[in-house]
Parts: structure tokens; sequence; C-alpha cells
């Protein structure tokens, strides 16, 4: 089925444009540079995301209004980052990235401690600022303008500076500590270089050694990430702490069945035994009270979403727009993947949102500036110079 | 700033190197989708069972609602025991910012001793759940109340939850009697019906509250509520409501009451009234008393040690646990006995020369009277409490006759019917001699026996429910505390009453009252200094009863020593003689001959009993100078 919906857009997106080399007349989508499937189909998916919020934050209209501006505000972001030509973010890839890493550094030096850990950069009264953030966009537009200019599949010595531009970061944020941040980063840039062409036989080695890097991960470790991954092997050994989240989402989860309870009758969450209910565990509110046809349709949206970046990816005409284009739609996927899994218990607990459900402004902007750049890489392609 | 150095590009080739790695990550996408949809399927669909039972436990609580326990009131409808609300101190941890300043701010406003702070402290600490309050002080007084509720913003987390508790205004003098109730302990936990006492904090430990116990505690109710995680009630899904205990009305008088605990004043010693025609008993002292109130919360180790190792017993009691040798109490029984079994009869005299001999037997068992009361019949025997004559009556009859008829009184066993803890004392047998020493029985025990002492031992109880069953011209009645439970009446025949005793000549009844109103009227009798003034007509017999041994403790000093080893007095008596309306028992221990020192104490119980309060002398310390 999905595959099948990859061809939907080849009658108005033909994979190369006319040989003629003739401009055919542009539609409207086209002139204002947005892709009205993947825009209809993420602002279905905040809409979905608002009515969820509402039962789980304890129906507060208030929260739905703040989420709902921060949509519109991202929203706004993304129409404006499309009117921008592909060529522009790859030429301020060096700066966003620098300036990433600058902040990154400040927020060593004199961040903020929230939860134990340094992550935020306050001016005060003006703005607090999660620098990790910013690199979310900047490390794969980084690789992506790198990569692009060099011959692909990538050579040795372009792989040694893509490991030093991805890990110089990852290094900064897993020191914070901020563990997931750092692995999702990691993860969008390693995938730029994945889809550059990275040599199956590298491919096996970076594998096997990851594995054998496990054991000196794990003594590296902050003792509350050890004992998330173990409370993750066995929620019952602590069911008091972390264990009650992942016990209490699936019994949410589970007590929904194949119907639901039915909106804002989910006794886990309106009674609060959900933790983070509105935040990242809010696809166990959706569990509960819509069952499992809830939370199929709801993955489907998210896979459609995912197919229809792939195929724009795809289409897009340098690798650079290509390159980036891919990372942001297959690190958008592993949001989902991950937050899902955690919450339905086959992931440790990693803060991962759920991509434009969960409650929050920051991450919302994030994805919809990717989004944003994506359908700017799309729409702009007949305009790449020569 | 960018430009292409690499003209070598190959477009072509990157773009099928990126549509086939597009082509990959779509079937690893597929494939991950999958695994999170199987996933939710067998979560929502496979364990949907487990999970909403689950979800249902995390949701509904059952809360027990324990009944209020039933007030218990005297005769007059004055109240013994009642519930007052109490105040404790709770804590949640999980909503307290900064558990130490909270402990230190409490400590300061409670004015805390220091010995107190830790274990307040350690209580702090504990807890079972997340969320739920932990205890950290009972029974905070109002001016507490008002320090917490004032600082309230200060103390997030803390509260002051109200409970009922037992409270007894009359404790003292009621303590015996009334018995208390007591924190549920481990054992008593693992008899209770769970349901019942689910909630339930406190149970009856002696006495009426122990006795009555079903009938006071009610019924617990439940309530199905709905909780939020923090415990919360949100609302409320269903409810039983619980039924209140009983109330209870005793028999008990609590002036009776008072004015026995007053004439006692503090020596160790018990009064027994009752009412002959009902067996209602009007009051039951034993003294020293103790402040039962102290128990119901518990007692500290100090107290309780004290009121332990205290010389006087405080804590037992003696109405009904203390063993008397009865002395010439008895001596009006005996001459029935004599009667029923026509040993003697009622103008049959003996000639008494101070002393008893059995025959072929050289021994001299004396009379209290060295030189002996002369011709004695049986009016004048109970008169002057001649010994000679009851050691030959109990010669005459043996043992074996002896206690039937003295068992027909209810000597030997529990006599009442609602008196918990009651002891059977002894009446002494062949049998029981045999079993207990495996002897045989000598006649020289027998004669002890006639004048009751030797194994003979009574409870005032006892001798008060025998002198009612005398009064009442040998109608059994049982001795009971409660007149009415709830709203139900105790019946008047209750179970397992000991038969009527029926005499041949109904006019023998008289004999024995005659020879009994001497003891007080007559000019010889031995209580005749409590006739003067006497309203109405009154039988009673006095008693000394020898104190034999020191028992096991032999710490006593010397001046104390002789004090525990003097007689014990004891006196029985019922009034008026011609429709008698109250039976009193008196033991005063080691306070010396029953007709001077407990005598008085019977009449001071009587005339309260039987007179209006203006005719009625009622001046405790008058009566108790009158005594010398």
């Amino acid at each position: 089925m999905s595959l099948r919906s990859l061809t939907l857009g080849r009658r108005a997106y033909p994979v190369r444009p006319p040989e003629s080399g003739i401009a055919r007349r542009k539609s409207l989508w086209e002139r204002i540079h947005l892709d009205p499937w993947l825009l209809g189909m993420l602002i279905v998916l905040m809409v979905a995301g608002l009515l969820v919020l509402y039962s789980a934050s304890g129906q507060r209209i208030e929260t739905v209004f703040a989420q709902g501006t921060r949509f519109c505000v991202a929203l706004m972001g993304a129409v404006i980052l499309a009117q921008f030509s592909p060529s522009t973010f790859q030429r301020w890839a060096p700066l966003a990235y620098g300036l990433g890493i600058l902040m990154l550094l400040a927020v060593e030096v004199a961040g903020d401690m929230g939860m134990g850990a340094k992550r935020w950069l306050v001016i005060p009264g003006v703005i607090r600022f999660q620098p990790s953030e910013l690199m979310k966009l900047a490390m794969p537009l980084m690789v992506a303008a790198y990569l692009s200019r060099r011959e692909l599949p990538p050579r040795m010595r372009d792989l040694a500076a893509c490991a030093v531009i991805i890990g110089v970061p990852i290094g900064l944020i897993a020191n914070q500590p901020d563990l997931g941040t750092a692995l999702l980063v990691g993860s969008a840039a390693v995938i730029v270089v994945l889809l550059a062409g990275l040599s199956w036989r590298l491919i096996a080695f970076f594998v096997v050694l990851a594995a054998s890097a496990l054991p000196l991960l794990w003594m590296n470790l902050h003792n509350y990430q050890r004992q998330r991954v173990l409370t993750f092997l066995n929620p019952d050994s602590d069911p008091l702490g972390a264990g009650w989240n992942i016990i209490q989402s699936t019994t949410a989860i589970g007590s929904g069945g194949l119907l639901g309870k039915g909106w804002l009758q989910g006794t886990q969450s309106q009674l609060e035994f959900l933790p983070e209910r509105h935040t990242d565990f809010i696809i166990a509110v959706l569990g509960e009270e819509f069952g499992l046809v809830g939370m199929l349709v709801l993955l489907l949206l998210y896979l459609m979403i995912v197919m229809r970046g792939l195929w724009l990816a795809g289409c897009a005409h340098d690798t650079f727009g290509r390159l980036f284009a891919g990372s942001i739609i297959l690190t958008f996927f592993i949001y989902v993947f991950v937050n899902v899994g955690m919450v339905s218990g086959i992931l440790p607990v990693v803060g991962v949102p759920l991509p434009l459900v969960s409650y929050g402004g920051t991450s919302s902007v994030t994805l919809m500036a990717g989004f944003g750049i994506l359908m700017s890489i799309h729409s702009h392609r007949r305009l790449l110079p020569r | 700033m960018l430009q292409r150095r690499d003209t070598l590009k190959n477009s072509e080739q990157e773009l099928r190197i990126f549509r086939m790695r597009s082509l990959l990550a779509v079937f690893v996408v597929l494939t991950l989708t999958a695994i999170l949809m199987g996933r939710l399927a067998y979560l929502q669909v496979v364990q949907h069972d487990l999970y909403s039972t689950r979800s249902e436990n995390n949701r509904v609580r059952v809360e027990p609602l324990p009944p209020t326990r039933g007030l218990i009131y005297d005769r007059e409808g004055r109240l013994l025991a009642e519930n007052r609300p109490t105040y404790n101190l709770t804590l949640v941890r999980e909503r307290v910012d900064d558990l130490d300043d909270t402990l230190t701010l409490l400590v300061e406003l409670l004015e805390l001793p220091d010995e107190d702070v830790e274990a307040f402290q350690v209580r702090s600490r504990q807890r079972q759940r997340p969320y739920q309050p932990a205890l950290l002080m009972s029974d905070l007084d109002e001016d507490q109340i008002a320090r917490v509720a004032v600082n309230r913003h200060r103390l997030p987390g803390v509260e002051v939850e109200a409970q009922l508790l037992r409270f007894y205004p009359h404790a003292e003098i009621m303590a015996h009697a009334l018995g208390y109730v007591g924190r549920i302990n481990v054992d008593e936990l693992k008899t209770l019906d769970s349901g019942r006492y689910a909630g339930t904090h406190f149970i009856g430990k002696t006495g009426v509250e122990r006795f009555y116990e079903d009938e006071l505690h009610g019924q617990a109710g439940l309530r199905k509520v709905e909780t939020n995680a923090r415990g919360r009630v949100l609302r409320e899904l269903g409810r039983v409501d619980p039924v209140p205990g009983e109330n209870l009305t005793l028999t008990l008088d609590l002036e009776m009451q008072q004015l026995a605990y007053d004439l006692l004043d503090g020596r160790r010693g018990s009064i027994v009234a009752l009412e002959p025609g009902t067996g209602e008993i009007l009051a039951m002292v034993s003294a020293p008393g103790f402040d039962s109130n102290q128990f119901v919360t518990g007692i500290d180790i100090a107290s309780y040690r004290g009121l332990q190792e205290d010389l006087d017993l405080p804590l037992f009691n003696r109405a009904i646990r203390g063993h008397y040798p009865p002395g010439s109490t008895i001596k009006p029984f005996l001459a029935l006995a004599g009667l029923v079994e026509g040993v003697i009869t009622p103008d049959r005299a003996i000639h008494d020369p101070g002393y008893y001999q059995l025959p072929n037997d050289s021994r001299r068992y004396r009379n209290w009277l060295r030189w002996g009361h002369g011709r004695v019949d049986m009016e004048r025997s109970i008169a002057v409490s001649n010994n000679t004559y009851y050691y030959s009556l109990a010669h005459d009859l043996g043992i074996d006759r002896l206690h039937k008829n003295m068992s027909a009184f209810g000597f030997g066993q529990r006599v009442a019917h609602d008196v918990q803890g009651e002891s059977t004392a002894l009446m002494p047998s062949r049998e029981w001699k045999r079993e207990r020493f495996n002897q045989a029985w000598y006649p020289g025990e027998t004669l002890s026996v006639g004048i009751g002492q030797g194994y003979w031992q009574v409870t005032p109880l006892q001798l008060a429910s025998a002198t009612a069953t005398l009064a009442n011209r040998g109608h059994w009645i049982k001795p009971r505390l409660a007149q009415q439970v709830g709203d139900e009446p105790l019946p008047v025949q209750l179970p397992d009453a000991l038969a009527d005793i029926e005499l041949v000549n109904e006019d023998w009844w008289e004999r024995v009252y005659s020879g009994m109103e001497k003891v007080v009227s007559g000019n010889e009798g031995t209580a005749r200094r409590i006739g003067t003034g006497l309203q109405y007509r009154m039988g009673g017999k006095s008693g000394t009863a020898q104190v034999f041994s020191l028992g096991q403790d032999q710490r006593y000093n010397a001046d104390e020593l002789e004090e525990r080893l003097r007689d014990h007095a004891l006196f029985m008596a019922f009034a008026p003689l011609d429709d008698p309306q109250i039976a009193v028992a008196v033991i005063v221990e080691n306070a010396g001959g029953g007709s001077t020192h407990a005598a008085h104490l019977a009449r001071a119980m009587t005339d309260a009993w039987l007179l209006e309060p203006e005719e009625n002398d009622r001046d405790v310390e008058a009566i108790l100078e009158s005594e010398e």
C-alpha cells in the first residue's frame, strides 16, 4: 500500500524535468513552494495531536491553545523556510553548524542546570534555548553540504572529515549529559552518510565496531542511564520509580483494547496514573482512549508522511537536497519509532517526544523547519542553476 | 563560498545510489512499523484482559468505613464511655518540599521534648506506598492544632486528621467494672474477622468493653472510590454505610459506684452490690483503681511498669478475681444447709465451752471467744458468729453434703452472666482435693471449711451473688451488668442459671434472716454498732479472713509485712429484710475484723440505695471515722 502511495505523485511531479528544458506552467503550490500532500498530512497530524492533548492535559483548553499557537508558529516557519532556495541552506550550513558548536560550548561554561543536566542556554528574561535542538538541523545540513561537494560514494578521507564533523557536537551533547539527543542528532548525520553511499563493507565494519564498543559505552554511562536500561529490561524491579512509567503506560495501552475507552474516558490518563502523559507518553493516552484502531491510524499517518517525504527527497535535483531531505524524513521516523517503542515497552525510556503530538514547542518548530527546508528542496528544483 | 571543486561528480551514479538506499530505507521503515504494530496488537488484543484488570485495580479502591463504637451508660443514663474526636498529625512525604525543614518547624511549633523528636523523625520516614500519609503524632491538643493550622502555608503535605477515640469520664472508679478498649494487637488481628474490623483500630480488652465487643463494635461499611495516582479520592462509585455499634445501658449506678470507691478510701478491697430481685449489679468496685484512658492510646512503658509493680496491684480486679477465704460470712448459708440436710433444727441448741473436739481426737478447735458462748441455737450462732456451732454442724454434714449445698449458692463457680474474666474461686470437695493434691479428705479440714477458712475461697462477686440468692429465699438469678443492649432489655431469665433452692419449711428462711438481723440489731450482734439509727430492717454477717501466708512477695519491709499479715475484713448484707432491694459484699484487705472494718461500709451502701438523699448521711469521711 505504501509503495503504491509513492506512485501517487507521479503525474504531478515527474522524477525528471521535461527534456525540453522549457518549464511548464507552474501550479499554485509550486509557486508558493509547498507540497499540498505533505502539508495536508502534517496538519491532520497536528489537529489529531491537539485532540489527544486536550484529553492528556486533563482537559485544559489553555494547554491546547498554547500548543496550537506553537503549531501555527511552526507552520509559518516552515512556509517561510520553504521560500528560500536550497542553495541558501547549503551556503549557510557551515555557519549554522559553527554557531551550534559555539553555543554548545557556551552551555558547557554557562549553561543552566535542569533535571541534573546542563542543556539550556538562558539569556535571562529573553529566551531559554537548547542548542542541541539547533544541531538537529545543522548537523545533517553540514554533513550533506560537505558530502555534496565530494565525489560519491565517499572515500576514506571524506569519511574521516565527516567523523570529525559529527563527533565534536555529539561529544558535547553527550557530555551535557543528554545521551538521547546525542544519539538522535548523531543518527540524523549518519543517515546522510548512509544515503550518500557508504560502502557495505564499511557499514559492516562500523556495526561490528559499535557492538564491540558497547561494554565501553556501558561503563561510561551515568548511573541513572544504566538504571534506565536495567529498568527497561525488568520494569517490575523498580515499580515506584522509572519502572512505574513503563508499567503504567503499557497498562494504559493494553487496557485500551481494540476500540479504546473513548475520548476523555481513559482512566489511566484521566486519573493521572500515566506519567508525563501530555509530553513523552502522550501516545499511551491515544492507545487507551482510541484503542488499537486509533494507534494504527496514527502509525499509518506517520508512515504516509515518511513515504511522501522520501518520495520528495528522491525527486530532488542535486545531491545536497536529496541527502538532507532523506535525512530529515528518516530522522522523523526514528523519533516516531523510538517514542512509540519506549511507551509500549520495547525500547528503554529515553526522552524522545512524539513528533507533532507531544506537548512542547521546540521540537515542533525544529521538525517543521526541517519540513520547510524539505519542501523548499522539492519545489525549487527547476530553479537550480545550470 | 561554495564552489564546485569536483567536476568529476557523476550525478547519475549518485542518484542511483540514493535511490537504492532509499528503497532500503523504505524496507527498514516498513519493518520497524510492523514491529510497532505487532507490539500494539499484542498489548491491546492478546493481553487486553490483563491490562484491563490492572487499570481497574489502579483506579478503584475499596475503603473501609469503620463504625462508631456504641456508647455505654449507667442505669440512670449517665455516660460512662464515649467517643471523643481527637486529632492526629500526618505527613505525605511526596508533597513535602524539604523534609528536614518541615520536621524542624513542626518540632518547634509543637514544642516536642528531645526524646520524642527522634521517634517523630523515624515515623516521618515510614511509608508503604507513595503518597500514603505517615502518622507523626496522635492526640494533639487544641493548642497544637491551632499552631499547625496557623502555619499551614509553611507546611505543605502536613495534615491534621480527625479520629474518634474512646474516652472514660469516670476512668478511675469505673476501670475494673467497665474495662477498656485498646489498639488491636497482632494476635487479635489473626483471629478477628478482617471485614468487620477493617478500618477499626480499637477493640475491647477487658470488662464490659470486651464482653459486649460484638454489640458495641457495629458493622463496618465500605465505599468504592475512584482515586487518582496520588491516592486522592475523586469520586465515590458505591457505598455501604457502616452500622454503628449498639449503645449499652449498664445496671451499674454511677453514684453507688462512686460511693463504694470512696468508702474503700484507697485501701485494697472490693465492694459488690446488686439487686436481688433482678440480679442487676449496682456497684462493682475493686480498689485501688487506675486511669483506663491511659490504655486506649497505648500506655507508656514507665507508667505501665509503675502500675504493674505497685504492691497494691491496681490492675488486679479484686471484685471478680480476688480470692478470699469467706470467713464467718458463710455461716447463714451453712445453717441453711444444716436445716436442709436435717442435721440441725432452728431451735435445737448446743452448749459451747469455747471449743469443739472431734470424737476420738484430742485437738481442740477454738471459738473466737475463748470462754465460749454457752447455750447457742441457730439464730444466736449467726448473731454472735459462734464457731463451735459450725464446727459441729460441718462435722455432721460432712464435706460432701457441705460442698453440694454450698455449690447450690454458686460458690466455686462463675455466677454472673456478662462479667468478663470472672474467676470460679474455690469450693473445696473430696474430689477436688484428690485431683489437686492426690490426698484423702481429713475430717479436720471440714471443720476449717465450716467457718469459711481452709481451702474455701470466694470472690466478692460470688459472695454478693450468694447473699442475693439468700435474700431471694433461694430464688436464683444471675448477676448481670447490662440492662439494655441497644433497645433490647436483657431477658429476666438468663440461660444457665442455677436451680432455685427449695426448703421443706419456708419458715426456715425467716429464722436465718432473724439471725442475720440480730447481727446488726441484736444486743449481742457482732456488728451491732452499725445498727444504730437504722431506718429499715437489715440482715448481715461479718467475717474475718485469716491471711495464712505472705505468698511469694518476701521483700516487704517490716511495717508493711505486719500490715499485710492482718486479717481481711468481710461483710455481707441485704436489706430491707422483708423485701430485699440490695445485697452487698464488702471486703477490705488486711483491715482486721469484719464487723468493725467492713460492716459500716455495707450499711453506707444500703443506706444510699434505700433512703432518699436527704435522710441519708453519705458523708464518707464521717462513715470512715465511725469505724474506730
